[in-house]
């Protein structure tokens, strides 16, 4: 049977993902550029295409909550946000991850204020990498789509049974319009059994749940999440896999290499800005330059071992950031570096800091960065980290 | 009788894989008294209580249960809050400092 496929915004994927994954309770709150998610939700609950409770909870922090009670019934629980959304839910995302509910959630990737701004950079999820939860980004609908579905299968497993947080771009890929595969619901439900956990709360074996623990037990409980976050990587990659073999889409598991064979100079990107990074490399290839591009799909489990081995036969790495840790750098940077530790002689490294507030990415923006530390080396060594794409001089004023 | 589970055995678990997974427990299961910082106590006289049962409603612990038609207090989850001797109207219970009890 061939797909069917439709012309749909990165929302609408979503939304069409998590309607196959048949979740139980919806619990989430609106908020820009997540809305659509939400309003397309609570149209499939009334239309009855999508049998669950669609709670109108009035806040993020609400949001989480109601989805961790569902997840403690039983229940396999969705909710979606973005921005000051998750931020308003971060003392829950860590209730989430310790209590291990393997709740599922989209988070359209968008700045945080001040300045406010309802465009898209990655400073909101990035924010929020302690939190315990696996996080994944994606490049474009077709992925957020097949990695709602596949979040739940990773998540669910019982070695894992940790919440997943579903990052993508804002407005570049919620709004942005792409043919999508829409996979069989069958096949879904044959990939994606019901959602079963030992832990269950229920009258028939009563428990207590979201305890306190003392200095004796607490750092045996933040053991157990952390293995639980490092197992999931055979999980991951057997998931992309079986996925692989049932839809025809692999996306590589915790990273994805592109021409990285003999490159001496590669890109490290996040999200949709692969897309263009990809375009760029293409071009550069053509011209004779030895440059590759590694996307990282999964920032927890964070790709130790696959970062540092693909980097290790580059030169020269750049990484690029849609967000700033202030004062320091970007944090896919700082989680690079630290990978490249493992490694008797690491590349030098730098760090590109741009799209920031929904600042475009554009393909010269891309070819700027490689050229920046294309340049031979002896001369004189660039910036560590740089901002990318400044309107104005930065010099000092004479 | 009071109600609440007896304090249980607890083994403490001697590999990681003996924790639940998040902490989470069985329901009533107890681990311990908790009633090892209180300053005053209860100290009910049985000929003064009426047994009205306003002390067992007003009881923020729930430590309180009916007995002989009387009242008995569990002290060993008692926090000695002294609400019941404030809410009794006979002056059946006195709080005592623990010291001298």
């Amino acid at each position: 049977m061939v797909a069917e496929k439709l012309f749909i915004s990165g929302n609408d994927a979503v939304a069409m993902g998590a309607r196959l994954a048949r979740p139980q309770v919806i619990s989430a709150y609106p908020i820009t550029p997540q809305t659509i998610v939400v309003e397309r939700l609570s149209e499939m609950v009334e239309d009855g295409s999508l049998k669950a409770e669609f709670m109108h909870v009035e806040s993020e922090h609400s949001a989480i909550s109601a989805a961790m009670g569902a997840s403690a019934i039983g229940a396999r629980a969705f909710t979606a946000t973005s921005s000051q959304g998750l931020l308003y839910m971060a003392e829950g995302l860590y209730y989430a991850a310790g209590g291990r509910f393997p709740i599922v959630m989209m988070n359209a990737n968008r700045s945080l204020a001040l300045p406010w701004s309802i465009y898209g950079d990655q400073s909101d999820s990035l924010s929020q990498l302690n939190s315990g939860w696996i996080q994944v980004y994606v490049e474009d609908a077709q992925e957020v789509l097949d990695m709602v579905i596949q979040a739940y299968r990773i998540a669910e497993n019982p070695a894992v049974l940790t919440p997943f947080m579903v990052n993508l771009d804002g407005f570049i890929l919620t709004h942005t319009y792409e043919p999508v595969s829409i996979p069989d619901q069958a096949k879904v439900d044959e990939f994606l059994p019901p959602f079963s956990t030992p832990n269950k709360m229920s009258f028939e074996k009563p428990m207590s749940m979201g305890m306190v623990t003392t200095p004796m037990d607490n750092l045996e409980y933040k053991f157990q999440q952390n293995k639980a976050i490092l197992d999931s990587v055979p999980v991951i990659e057997e998931v992309d896999a079986e996925y692989a073999k049932m839809f025809g889409r692999k996306y590589g598991g915790l990273v994805e290499q592109y021409r990285c064979d003999e490159a001496e100079v590669l890109l490290v990107t996040l999200g949709s800005v692969t897309g263009t990074a990809r375009v760029v490399v293409d071009q550069m290839r053509n011209e004779g330059k030895p440059v590759g591009l590694l996307k990282v799909r999964y920032m927890r489990p964070f790709p130790t071992e696959l970062v540092a081995t693909v980097c290790s036969k580059a030169r020269r790495v750049g990484i690029v950031d849609k967000d700033i840790s202030f004062g320091y750098e970007g944090t896919l940077f700082t989680n690079v570096n630290s990978a490249l530790t493992t490694l008797e002689n690491p590349p030098r490294t730098f760090n590109f800091i741009c799209g920031m507030g929904g600042r475009d990415v554009s393909k010269e923006n891309i070819r700027e960065m490689f050229s920046r530390i294309l340049e031979d080396s002896s001369s004189k060594l660039p910036d560590r980290v740089q901002f990318v794409g400044m309107k104005v001089s930065t010099d000092e004023r004479k | 009788m009071t109600k609440r589970p007896g304090i249980s055995d607890w083994n403490r678990p001697k590999h990681i894989d003996d924790y639940f997974v998040g902490p989470r427990f069985s329901a009533g299961h107890l681990a311990a008294g908790n009633a090892g910082w209180r300053t005053f106590r209860p100290l009910v006289d049985l000929e003064k209580c009426r047994g009205c049962y306003r002390c067992y409603l007003v009881c923020p612990d729930g430590v309180i249960s009916k007995k002989d038609g009387k009242i008995e207090i569990d002290l060993d989850f008692c926090k000695g809050c002294g609400l019941c001797a404030y809410e009794c109207s006979f002056e059946a219970i006195e709080m005592i400092k623990e010291a001298e009890a």
